[in-house]
């Protein structure tokens, strides 16, 4: 990812945590999945909800929100499993909504600004400018750690 | 010809084939005298030579071409079986495995084998040199058959000599078809059908796939080995359209013994071969009375009605289902729900057309331990050779099902283990008696399954443990502090041989001892999810333990809620279930404990291990589950039971690797997850 080859874009999902937008690279995103029943898992930390039967392969659950120490909701209508993978690692995250799928040009990609909400910037690979959107990329790796 | 669509199945049909020589060597060794299971060896190593002749493996062939000849002197009684023969004969078979090793993992399975055939050799002529030269010898094609040049290789002559010897004739059929013939390949076929009918075709020229390609002119040759008159045959050829005229000459075999070759021979008494041990000369074994009947042993039928799956095929095939079985329970509750009777009825059915699906899916994936393990009487045999101790091994529980990805990797471990406890455990038989135990010391090999894990015993009667010394040796090799020392259990210090780094052998032997082994085994065990317990006792012998996971295979399991949770308890694990009054429970240091049948155990309640978010409410009556680690108890407290089931062990994935207590999931049938407890965690 460098910004030499300027014309290029990267493929995004962009999801919801309360007023934010965020990104993950399309092809770390398995598959959207809507709320389920997830069995709880007691002894874990407790941004793990728990795991789910996915299509017969029993995947655990991170709540973004409390992973990123964010305030706590109840999951409604829009509430969305994305279903996110890094190496042999497959993960269900749930957000708050899955908004859509962009073409982000590679140039709109900035280093994080030193304060952008209450997020810690480890889990931040930058922050991608669209109009009058912002994204914030998340790196899997930080927050599957 | 593209053999590479069949190199798989050859390769499985080998190791099956070499893995029946093996356990019919090891039988024939204790049964000398017994022609039927020469015979048997005989069979899988034609079968064995045909195969690998036809996929090109020169080497295998040749080499398993000259155990052929052995074995077909022992037959006929032109050997005795020896120990130094039977050595020669056993390695032999570890170099057919070897090349047949290399060519599964992608080599062309040559190995350098001219040391073994020559021993072979050597059996053969000292033994039956009066019988047996023909096999290398016939170069040249008998002298009266010029004009078809016909050359047999050493494989053919075999063929054609034993067939002879079987009351067969040999026959050389020279067909010519019409000039005007169109569909020559057709007549060929034809031809080739009458001929099978009446015998059987070892040889034509051209080759058969020339001739499928009708690249001949009208002339082609076949020999056929038959019992018919040649003039049947004959006329039963030129029944065929367009056939013009069939000659017939009977082969000869190249030094015309054949005669001479049927009659019992006499037993020779010299062996050529040095024994490697002068001691095991005197073991020569008399062989017993010729068995005449001989059956053809060209061609072993093929009793086994399986095929072949990938096992990622199985996976999908597995996760499918289990999706269906999802759609089932939804498909079950809307049933209930509209109870519209044929609806109900077509899903009753559906559910139990499924449910044997379920079972037969299920058990596809598990293979019994036998594979593993059927392999280790050789090795032990070999071993106590080598180490000139007796060694006797005891196989316990080969009918334990293991996981087949569990199954290909355990084999390693295991023969280490096995090669340990052989070379370290069991003494020199003089050591052995003069601490006054039988001479013969005795390696036990044991698989059973208990909770969600199965477990292997390798046990010996050997020497055991020397805490002191290999408490000294790790201190002196730095592996652990003098404070750590002090405060380590018995097993804490056996488990220091597993340390990298250690040996305790004063003499670094061929097979073990060099330190490398244990630690190896100890790091397999743990990237397959198990564990390795030592337990020793010094004088009367070792038990290494292994414990295994049951990765994704089937267990019988007791559901039960607890609060809103449902969890999953292994029956394997389970004693009994039982009501308790609340009165009966009692306090010992602050540990909850119940009188069971005249035995105190401890309670756990699993709402507060699992911290079950729960409402305050009092029950009189506790449901309580009684499970068990080995010789220890505990009872479970739950809310309810829910009843036993069938379930697919499944794992929590990777980034769950480690909950306390959790030993896997499951998808029940309503679709959600369930959570299969670790009695084995619980108890301590």
């Amino acid at each position: 990812m460098s910004e030499i080859h300027a014309s290029e874009t990267v493929k995004v999902i962009a999801f919801q945590l309360i007023d934010k937008e965020y990104a993950l690279p399309v092809h770390q995103v398995y598959s959207i999945e809507k709320l389920m029943h997830i069995t709880r898992v007691p002894g874990t930390v407790p941004f793990v909800k728990g795991v789910i039967n996915l299509r017969g392969v029993v995947t655990p659950i991170i709540d973004l929100r409390s992973r990123f120490g964010l305030s706590d909701e109840q999951y409604d209508d829009s509430t969305r499993i994305i279903i996110a993978a890094l190496d042999d690692i497959e993960v269900g995250l749930i957000v708050d909504g899955a908004n859509d799928v962009l073409d982000i040009p590679l140039e709109a990609i900035e280093p994080q600004p030193e304060v952008v909400g209450s997020l810690g910037d480890e889990y931040i690979t930058g922050v991608a400018k669209l109009d009058r959107r912002l994204l914030i990329m998340l790196s899997l790796q930080k927050i599957f750690k | 010809m593209d053999t590479n669509q069949y190199l798989e199945i050859f390769i499985d049909e080998s190791k099956e084939h070499l893995q029946a020589m093996s356990e019919h060597l090891l039988e024939l060794e204790k049964d000398p005298g017994n022609t039927a299971i020469v015979n048997e060896i005989f069979r899988s190593a034609h079968t064995l030579k045909g195969m690998s002749a036809t996929m090109g493996y020169e080497d295998l062939a040749n080499l398993t071409h000259k155990l052929e000849n052995v074995l077909d002197a022992i037959r006929n009684q032109q050997i005795s079986v020896t120990v130094a023969i039977m050595d020669i004969v056993f390695s032999s078979v570890d170099d057919l495995e070897a090349m047949v090793e290399d060519i599964s993992s992608g080599g062309d399975g040559k190995r350098d084998v001219s040391a073994i055939v020559e021993q072979l050799l050597l059996i053969e002529q000292g033994e039956a040199a009066a019988a047996v030269e023909a096999p290398e010898a016939p170069k040249a094609p008998p002298a009266d058959f010029p004009e078809n040049n016909f050359q047999y290789d050493e494989f053919e002559w075999t063929v054609i000599e034993q067939s002879k010897e079987q009351g067969f004739t040999c026959w050389e059929l020279a067909v010519s078809l019409r000039a005007d013939c169109v569909l020559k390949a057709a007549r060929v076929f034809m031809v080739f059908e009458v001929l099978e009918k009446c015998g059987e075709v070892i040889k034509s020229i051209p080759s058969s796939e020339q001739l499928e390609e009708e690249k001949f002119d009208e002339i082609f040759t076949v020999t056929l080995i038959t019992k018919e008159p040649i003039e049947d045959v004959q006329e039963k050829v030129k029944k065929v359209s367009e056939v013009e005229q069939v000659h017939a000459k009977e082969i000869v075999a190249a030094k015309g013994e054949t005669g001479e070759k049927s009659a019992p021979a006499p037993v020779p008494a010299v062996s050529a071969i040095q024994p490697a041990d002068s001691k095991e000369e005197g073991k020569a074994i008399q062989p017993v009375k010729a068995e005449q009947n001989e059956k053809k042993a060209a061609k072993p039928s093929a009793s086994n009605k399986t095929i072949r799956v990938n096992i990622e095929r199985l996976d999908i095939l597995m996760n499918l289902f289990e999706e269906l079985v999802i759609d089932r329970g939804r498909l079950e509750s809307i049933s209930t729900e509209l109870n519209h009777s044929e609806l109900n009825e077509t899903v009753e059915r559906m559910s139990r057309i499924s449910g044997d699906l379920q079972n037969i899916i299920l058990n596809m994936r598990m293979v019994p331990v036998e594979t593993v393990f059927n392999r280790f009487p050789k090795l032990v045999r070999q071993l106590s050779r080598d180490l000139n101790k007796q060694i006797n091994l005891e196989i316990i529980g080969a009918e334990t099902e293991l996981d087949r990805t569990v199954i290909d990797e355990i084999g390693d471990p295991l023969v280490h283990l096995i090669r340990n406890a052989g070379d370290h455990g069991i003494e020199m038989p003089e050591v052995r008696l003069s601490k006054g135990k039988p001479a013969e010391g005795t390696i036990k090999l044991k698989a059973y399954h208990s909770g969600n894990h199965v477990f292997i015993e390798i046990e010996d009667d050997g020497a055991g443990i020397n805490k002191d010394r290999v408490l000294q040796k790790a201190l002196d090799k730095g592996i652990v502090t003098e404070e750590q020392a002090l405060g380590m259990t018995d097993r804490q210090i056996f488990e220091l041989i597993m340390a990298s780094g250690f040996s305790t052998a004063e003499v670094i032997s061929d097979l073990s001892g060099r330190g490398v082994g244990l630690d190896v085994v100890k790091t397999t065990i743990e990237s397959l999810g198990g564990s390795i317990t030592i337990d020793s006792q010094e004088g009367a012998g070792s038990i290494f333990s292994i414990q295994l996971p049951l990765t994704l295979s089937i267990i019988s399991v007791m559901l039960v809620e607890v609060e809103k949770e449902k969890y999953a308890i292994p029956l394997s694990s389970i004693i009994e279930t039982a009501i308790v009054k609340k009165e009966d429970i009692m306090n010992a240091h602050n540990q909850q404990v119940i009188d069971f049948r005249g035995k105190v155990v401890p309670l756990l309640f699993l709402e507060d291990i699992f911290s079950v978010p729960h409402e305050e409410e009092d029950d009189r009556f506790y449901s309580v589950v009684l499970v068990r680690k080995g010789e220890k108890m505990a009872g479970l407290v739950v809310d309810s039971f829910i009843g036993q089931q069938e379930v697919v062990l499944k794992s929590l994935g990777n980034y769950l690797s480690n909950v306390f207590a959790i030993s896997g999931a499951t998808i029940l049938g309503d679709g959600q997850v369930a959570l299969i407890v670790d009695c084995n965690a619980l108890i301590k």
